[in-house]
C-alpha cells in the first residue's frame, strides 16, 4: 500500500525534482491516550503551492496543523523545515521560522483594538508606531482594509478574518495555514479572499488550505492531501477529481442520497410572522427589523446568512425564550403566539432545534432520557401528575436511536459523551418524534460528518413531506439548495423576501447576504400574510 | 481650618491600605483570575508585617515581611486555581477563612504590644506649610509608595507589551495560549503581585495606621478593596477616584457621628457597596458594546498538550 500510495502521489516527481519541499512530515503521530489522532501521517508541501487538507470533523487535521505551528508536540514522527528536522517549541518558534497560521476559530481579543490584536500575534522587536505603519501598509498592499484602531467587537466576521490573515502576512511567512477559511464567509467574500490567496502564491509562499468544501478545493488548490479517522488516505491532483471521488475517499464510503419526496403537498399556513420587530435584549445583539413571512405545511423555508446577522435573535422570538410585546408577531398553527412561552408554544405543536448541540440543545450532564424530557415535558405524555414517567422518556431515547441510528456506548449516555453528528441526530430525532407541525431548525448539520447529515437532512424532507412547516436556519447554501423549497436571507436583522430554491443562485444569494438588495421593492415587502 | 486639614489627612490614611490592596487585584482580575482572598491575604500580612517590625524593630523589614506573607498566601491560591483549575471563587473565599484563622494564630503573641509608627516625611518649610503642607509633604512612605505603584501599574498596563499581553490574557485565554503565550505563567505573576499588595496593604495597618496589632484588624477592607476594582471598572485612573472616595466614605462616618449626624453608622459602612451596585449599574446601561470586566473574569484555563 505504501508503494501504490507512493506512485499515485503527484508531488515527488514533475516540477519538484530534484528539490526538498517546504515542509514535510514524516510518520507523525499524535497520541492522546488510546486514542490516535493522527497516525503516521506523511505530506510535503511545495512553495508556489496551495496545498488542501481534506476531511471530516475529527479525521485530524485540526491536530495534524496544530503541530506544524508547534502548538501540540507531535508523540512520533518528525516535522522537516527545508530538508532539517525541527522541534518546535511553541508557536513563537514557528513564526519565527515562516510559518503562519490563520484560525478558524479566531484568537483574537474582543476588547483590543485592531492593532494590538496584530502586536500580540508579532514578536514585539519593533515599536508600537512602526508596527501600525507596517500594519497599514500590509493592509493596502493586499487589499484588505483595516481600521487599527477599532476593538474587534465592532467588526464583522469577514473583517475579523483580515485581521487574522494580516497578522499572519505582517511576519512574511514562506508557509502560511489556514484552517477553514470560508466557513464563515459571504460567498463574494470568499472570492475576494482567492484572490489574496493566489497572489500569496505567485509571491512564491505554500499554502496549507483545510476544508471540506470540496467545490472550493478544486477551484482552489494544486495539491489535496485526505485524512480519514486520523489516517492519511491519499495525497491527489483535486482538479482531476471529481467531487463524488474526493467525498468517498473523504467518508470511506458513498454518502446516501438525500431524496426529497415526490408529490409534496402545502397545506394550511402553520408559521407567520407578522411584522416582528425586536430590540436586542445584550449589548452585541441585533435589532429584528419587520421581520414577516409565512410557512405552509409541506414546506421548507431555508434561511440563509452570515452568523450574527439577527439569526440567533430570530430563533429565541421564534421559539419564545424571548417575548414579543405583540402576540400576533407570531402566530402558530392559527394561534397568536407573541406573548406565549416556549411550552405554551410547544403544546401548540411547534418543535424547536437550537444551533448550539452542548448547553442549548441539551444539558451536557444529564442523561439523554433527561434530555428527552427536558423538551418533552409539555406535550409527550412523559409526566404523570408531576411524576417523571421514566420508562417514557427512555422509550423515546430507544425509539430516536432506532430511526436515526444514533451510536452510542450505552442505552442512556450523559448528553456531552455523544460524538457532535450522533447528539445531533438524537435532537433532531427527539424532537422530530413529537410529531411537530412546526419545526424550527438552526444550522442542523453544523460541525456534523457527511454520513449524519444526510440522515439529518432526509428526516427534515420526510418530516414535511408528512405535513409540517420546516424553518432551517443555516449558513450552508449547498444544505439549503438540497432540501429547502424556498431561501430568504437574514441580513442587519432584516429578512429578504424568500426566492423559490430554483431561482436562488449562489449569486444572488451572496449579494443578499452581503447586503446589497435584488430588487429594492421586494426586500422592503416581504409576502403578505 | 485645622479640623479640614485633620479630616484629609485621616482620608489619606485610611485610604492608602485600599489603594495599595485593590491595585494588586486589579491586575490579578486583568489577568483573568479573580481572588477573593484579599481580606485573608491582607490580615496575615498585618500579623507578619508587624511581627516582621516587632522582632527587628525595621518598619522596612516589617513591610517586607507582610509583601512576603501576602505572597506565599497568593502561591496557595495560584496552586489551586491555576495548577488544579479549581474553582476560583471558592478557593478565594477558602484563602480568606484560612488567613483569618493563620493571622490569629501568628499574631497571637503581639498581642497588645505597640511599635513606634512608620516615621513620616518632613522637609523644613513645605512641610510647614498650613493646609496642604502636612498633606503633600508630610506623608509616610506607604502613601508615597501607593501613589507611584498605581502610576507604574498603569503605565505597565497601557505602555508596555508586557502589560498587553496579561490583558490578553484576561480578555481570551483560549487565543493568548493559541498565540503561543504562556497563559498560566502570566496568570501565576499576576497573583502574585496580588498577593504582594496584599499583603503590603495588611502590613500598614500595624505599621502606621494604627501601632498595634489586634486580630481581625482589617475590618472587611479586603472585600472594599474587591468591590473598589468594580467600582472603578477595571481602569487604574478610576481606581485612585474610588480609593479616596472610599476611604473618606470611611472618615465621614466616624464624623458624623461626631457631629451628631442622625445617620446609622452601619448605613456609612455599607455605602461602599451600595456605591459599587450602583457603578455596576450605570456602566451596564451606558455600554455601547464590548465588555467592561476583563473577558475571561474567573474562568479556569487548562491548556491541552
Amino acid at each position: 500500500m505504501p508503494a501504490l500510495q507512493r506512485m499515485l502521489d503527484p508531488t515527488p516527481s514533475g516540477p519538484h525534482s530534484g528539490e526538498s519541499p517546504l515542509l514535510r512530515t514524516v510518520g507523525l503521530t499524535k497520541r492522546y491516550g488510546d486514542f490516535l489522532a493522527n497516525d503516521s501521517i506523511d505530506i510535503d508541501v511545495w512553495p508556489k503551492e496551495i496545498h488542501a487538507l481534506l476531511g471530516e470533523n475529527g479525521a485530524g487535521k485540526s491536530t495534524l496543523v496544530k503541530a506544524i505551528y508547534g502548538l501540540i508536540q507531535p508523540s512520533a514522527g518528525e516535522i522537516r523545515w527545508q530538508g532539517e528536522r525541527i522541534v518546535l517549541s511553541g508557536p513563537a518558534e514557528a513564526r519565527s521560522r515562516g510559518i503562519g497560521m490563520v484560525f478558524q476559530h479566531f484568537s483574537l481579543f474582543d476588547n483590543l483594538t485592531v492593532a494590538e490584536n496584530v502586536a500580540l500575534g508579532l514578536d514585539g522587536k519593533e515599536s508600537f508606531k512602526d508596527m501600525s505603519a507596517r500594519l497599514e501598509q500590509v493592509s493596502k498592499t493586499y487589499g484588505l482594509p483595516l481600521d487599527p484602531k477599532r476593538e474587534v467587537w465592532q467588526l464583522s466576521v469577514g473583517e475579523r478574518q483580515r485581521i487574522e490573515i494580516v497578522r499572519a502576512l505582517m511576519q512574511d511567512p514562506k508557509f502560511l495555514i489556514l484552517d477553514e477559511p470560508t466557513a464563515v464567509l459571504t460567498p463574494q467574500e470568499a472570492d475576494q479572499l482567492f484572490v489574496v490567496l493566489e497572489r500569496l502564491k505567485a509571491e512564491g509562499r505554500a499554502i496549507l488550505y483545510i476544508s471540506h468544501k470540496l467545490e472550493e478545493v478544486k477551484r482552489l488548490c494544486d495539491t489535496a492531501t485526505i485524512l480519514r479517522g486520523g489516517r492519511k488516505i491519499q495525497t491527489c491532483n483535486p482538479r482531476l477529481e471529481t467531487a463524488a471521488s474526493l467525498a468517498r475517499m473523504m467518508v470511506g464510503g458513498e454518502i446516501k442520497e438525500v431524496k426529497p419526496a415526490a408529490g409534496r403537498k402545502t397545506t394550511i399556513p402553520r408559521l407567520v410572522v407578522n411584522d416582528l420587530t425586536l430590540a436586542p435584549d445584550e449589548a452585541h445583539g441585533v435589532r429584528l427589523a419587520h421581520i414577516s413571512f409565512e410557512l405552509k405545511g409541506g414546506e421548507i423555508l431555508g434561511i440563509a446568512g452570515v452568523a450574527g446577522n439577527g439569526q440567533d435573535e430570530l430563533f429565541a422570538a421564534l421559539s419564545g425564550e424571548r417575548l414579543s410585546k405583540d402576540p400576533g408577531t407570531i402566530v402558530i398553527e392559527g394561534v397568536a403566539a407573541g406573548h406565549l412561552s416556549i411550552t405554551k408554544r410547544r403544546k401548540l405543536g411547534a418543535a424547536f432545534v437550537p444551533e448550539e448541540r452542548l448547553g442549548h440543545g441539551t444539558a451536557p450532564r444529564m442523561k439523554l432520557s433527561e434530555n428527552a424530557l427536558l423538551t418533552g415535558h409539555a406535550a409527550s405524555g412523559m409526566v404523570n401528575h408531576g411524576f417523571i414517567d421514566t420508562a417514557a422518556t427512555l422509550k423515546t431515547v430507544d425509539k430516536a436511536t432506532e430511526t436515526f441510528d444514533v451510536r452510542k456506548a450505552k442505552r442512556d449516555p450523559e448528553a456531552a459523551s455523544l460524538s457532535g453528528g450522533n447528539l445531533q441526530k438524537f435532537i433532531v430525532g427527539r424532537e422530530i418524534l413529537r410529531n411537530p407541525a412546526v419545526l424550527v431548525v438552526s444550522q442542523p448539520t453544523w460541525g456534523v460528518d457527511a454520513g449524519a447529515a444526510a440522515v439529518i437532512r432526509q428526516a427534515l424532507l420526510d418530516l414535511a413531506t408528512a405535513g409540517a412547516a420546516v424553518l432551517v436556519t443555516s449558513q450552508d447554501l449547498d444544505e439549503l439548495a438540497e432540501i429547502a423549497d424556498r431561501i430568504a436571507v437574514m441580513f442587519h436583522g432584516r429578512l429578504s423576501a424568500p426566492l423559490e430554491a430554483s431561482e436562488a443562485t449562489r449569486e444572488k444569494l451572496g449579494l443578499l447576504m452581503g447586503g446589497s438588495s435584488l430588487e429594492p421593492k421586494e426586500a422592503a415587502h416581504a409576502v403578505g400574510a | 481650618m485645622e479640623l479640614v486639614e485633620a479630616i484629609i489627612l485621616s482620608v489619606l490614611a485610611a485610604s492608602t491600605p485600599l489603594l495599595i490592596a485593590a491595585t494588586g487585584e486589579l491586575v490579578t482580575e486583568r489577568s483573568g483570575v479573580l481572588n477573593l482572598g484579599v481580606e485573608g491575604m491582607m490580615i496575615v500580612g498585618a500579623a507578619c508585617g508587624f511581627g516582621g517590625a516587632w522582632l527587628t524593630g525595621s518598619i522596612f523589614i516589617g513591610a517586607l515581611s507582610g509583601i512576603i506573607a501576602g505572597t506565599l498566601m497568593s502561591l496557595i491560591f495560584a496552586l489551586m486555581a491555576l495548577g488544579l483549575a479549581v474553582n476560583q471563587v471558592a478557593t478565594g473565599l477558602a484563602l480568606t477563612i484560612l488567613g483569618i484563622g493563620l493571622s490569629g494564630l501568628i499574631g497571637a503573641g503581639f498581642v497588645g504590644e505597640r511599635l513606634t509608627p512608620a516615621a513620616q516625611l518632613h522637609i523644613p518649610g513645605l512641610t510647614d506649610v498650613p493646609l496642604i503642607g502636612r498633606v503633600l509633604f508630610g506623608q509616610d512612605a506607604f502613601v508615597y509608595f501607593s501613589i507611584a505603584l498605581i502610576i507604574g501599574v498603569w503605565w505597565f498596563l497601557y505602555r508596555t507589551r508586557a502589560g498587553l499581553i496579561l490583558r490578553a490574557c484576561g480578555d481570551n485565554h483560549v487565543s493568548a495560549h493559541a498565540l503561543g503565550y504562556p497563559v498560566l505563567r502570566i496568570r501565576t505573576l499576576a497573583v502574585m503581585f496580588g498577593g504582594a499588595c496584599a499583603g503590603l496593604a495588611g502590613a500598614y495597618l500595624p505599621l502606621a495606621y494604627t501601632p498595634f496589632f489586634i486580630p481581625g484588624m482589617t475590618a472587611g477592607r479586603g472585600w472594599i478593596a474587591l468591590a473598589l476594582v468594580v467600582f472603578a471598572s477595571w481602569r487604574p485612573g478610576r481606581l485612585v477616584i474610588g480609593a479616596y472616595l472610599f476611604g473618606a466614605v470611611t472618615i465621614l462616618q466616624l464624623h458624623a457621628q461626631g457631629w451628631g449626624v442622625g445617620i446609622p453608622s452601619q448605613f456609612m459602612s455599607a455605602l461602599p457597596y451600595l456605591a459599587t451596585v450602583v457603578v455596576l449599574v450605570l456602566l451596564s446601561r451606558a455600554r455601547t458594546g464590548g465588555s467592561t470586566a476583563p473577558a475571561a473574569l474567573g474562568t479556569a484555563f487548562v491548556p491541552d498538550r
